[in-house]
């Protein structure tokens, strides 16, 4: 039988009155890369540590390759390897030590050497093997704690936020180290900010709000879905007629940026603004990526134009 | 790839918890084996300065010699403690108290590897006090089982209190506050430095009340042959006391109190 690598059924989290999670259920299944995406808040971060049995549901379960972590915890925890969102490390070892003893943990001894020696040839640290983790930079501590999520060779790999504040460097060889583990059967699951990474890499994504899944497709249906495309026009400091005014989505500097869906509405904008007697100065056409549906789905969280206190005495 | 599960064997991961535990302490063995041998030393060498010809609490038993036990014993119990409340309430803190969260190991394998940790700092810190004693002192011996057992259950029931503390404590404040109002009146008040015999009715009463107080006798009675009280009772009173514990603790981890919300 072939288990999804994670499925989710139902699940609930409550933190007092605030309902982190209202029934969330998906099915990620084993080989995929997924990316899990969401503003902060959404309850990513609340379903990870469900899963990685760090907290309990309120209702619902999970499965990790069929087995469920709360009643069949161990199993679960042996098929998962999470890396977590804060920077922890333990000041006592250095970084090969702490591989091992990870491993150790989930039962294996120096036949899993080899593949410790991959893991940190693969996120460049084979030079600070034994280098105190006290002592190594920011961006290298990070690729230390992913390595010990991936130093029991878990089948299934959580990636929480994994280049948050991290080198560009370090983003293309860890993605690249990323890739090769998904190529050869590893299932990735995916959060990030940087939606540009969950578009290159993710063949899947499922987008949460305040607790639900709120869209959940291939990228590439998701990106066919919302084909609008960006207009970019610099205008200087203008008025809009009031037609054009509304397929504006951002506006700063004088660059104003038009939400399109449709080639006809470029005719539409320029005949408009010629009308108005408004000059062009530059003119740009993008296609719509993972950040407009996200916003789309999610709402706009752009800064809101913060309104003006009027004192009326 | 489910063959992840097969090739993993029960005993690797709890044995790895525990040698990571003890390599921890051994790392920086200065600050936890030397320095609480030297402090037992320096009480040594002060209270059988001040009190060797003055006091005799037992009969044929210099002052001195009635001491030694007393202190080693007190290390002992103190550094077990000492080891896994320190260890945990430090990757509490830290924050890496997580990688051991995500394995595989069961609660029991979690409690076994910073309890074993504990008795095993314990007794190597009281092993050095009586080595460097022996120098000084001819302590004779009366009964080795009674102190072994008695080092092995006192250092287990410290070492389990410790792993209580480490679970409840959020912040080093709290675990010193565990430290100086629990911890030091306990040992400090269990007749280490005299006989309960010496003291008020009432606080003899109050002293039968202290578990230290029932583990350094026990302890020392493996010594002199002779106590306050019977060994027998102290030991069944330290053994229940362990279980009882043992079991709080068990408990404690199981819910994933503190440890998992």
């Amino acid at each position: 039988m072939n288990h999804p690598a994670i499925h989710i059924q139902g699940v609930h989290k409550n933190f007092g009155a605030l309902h982190a999670l209202n029934g969330i259920d998906l099915a990620i299944e084993q080989g995929e890369f997924f990316a899990l995406l969401g503003p902060n808040g959404a309850g990513k971060s609340t379903l990870i540590n469900i899963l990685a049995g760090l907290i309990a549901p309120t209702a619902g379960s999970i499965s990790v390759m069929g087995f469920d972590v709360q009643k069949q915890y161990q199993q679960a925890r042996q098929l998962l390897g999470v890396v977590p969102q804060e920077l922890v490390f333990d000041p006592f070892f250095n970084v090969r030590e702490m591989l091992r003893f990870q491993a150790g943990y989930f039962g294996l001894g120096r036949e899993n050497d080899a593949w410790v020696d991959e893991v940190l040839e693969g996120l460049g640290l084979a030079d600070k093997a034994h280098t105190n983790m006290r002592k190594l930079s920011g961006g290298m501590k990070r690729r230390a704690l992913i390595a010990q999520a991936l130093a029991h060779k878990p089948p299934v790999i959580v990636l929480d936020e994994p280049t948050a504040g991290v080198d560009v460097e370090l983003r293309q060889m860890l993605w690249e180290f990323i890739k090769k583990l998904n190529r050869d059967g590893h299932t990735i699951i995916l959060t990030t900010h940087y939606l540009e990474e969950a578009e290159t890499l993710c063949s899947r994504v499922g987008m949460m709000k305040q607790g639900k899944v709120v869209a959940l497709d291939s990228t590439a249906n998701l990106l066919n879905k919302f084909s609008g495309k960006h207009l970019r026009l610099t205008l200087g400091d203008v008025r809009l007629p009031h037609d054009v005014e509304r397929l504006v989505r951002h506006a700063e500097n004088g660059i104003y940026t038009f939400a399109l869906t449709d080639m006809i509405q470029i005719e539409f904008v320029l005949s408009s603004l010629r009308a108005s007697g408004i000059k062009v100065i530059d003119m740009q056409l993008n296609e719509a990526d993972l950040e407009d549906v996200f916003l789309s789905l999610v709402g706009n969280v752009a800064v809101e134009q913060p309104l003006m206190a009027n004192h009326h005495e | 790839m489910i063959d992840a599960l097969s090739n993993r064997s029960g005993w690797v991961g709890p044995w790895t918890l525990l040698k990571k535990e003890l390599l921890r302490f051994w790392r920086v063995s200065f600050q936890t084996v030397a320095a609480p041998v030297i402090t037992a030393l320096l009480y040594l060498l002060i209270f059988s300065h001040v009190l060797d010809k003055h006091v005799q609490v037992y009969d044929g038993v210099a002052y001195t010699e009635f001491l030694i036990p007393g202190l080693i014993m007190m290390s002992v119990l103190q550094n077990a403690f000492a080891n896994s409340s320190s260890s945990l309430i430090q990757s509490k803190v830290m924050g890496n108290i997580v990688f051991v969260l995500l394995t595989p190991l069961t609660h029991l394998q979690f409690f076994m590897a910073f309890l074993i940790a504990a008795v095993i700092r314990g007794l190597v810190v009281g092993l050095c006090i009586y080595l460097v004693a022996m120098w000084f002192v001819d302590l004779t011996v009366a009964n080795p089982w009674m102190i072994i057992a008695f080092g092995l259950l006192g250092s287990a029931l410290l070492g389990t209190f410790g792993i209580i503390a480490g679970i409840w404590a959020d912040r080093f404040d709290q675990m010193a506050a565990f430290q100086n109002f629990i911890i030091m009146p306990l040992s400090f008040l269990s007749g280490v430095f005299y006989s309960i015999h010496s003291l008020p009715p009432f606080w003899q009463k109050i002293s039968h009340l202290n578990p230290f107080f029932y583990m350094i006798d026990g302890f020392r009675y493996g010594f002199f042959g002779k106590g306050d009280v019977s060994p027998v009772l102290s030991l069944l009173i330290v053994g229940a006391s362990f279980l009882v514990l043992a079991l709080i603790t068990l408990k404690m981890l199981k819910s994933g109190y503190k440890l998992r919300s």
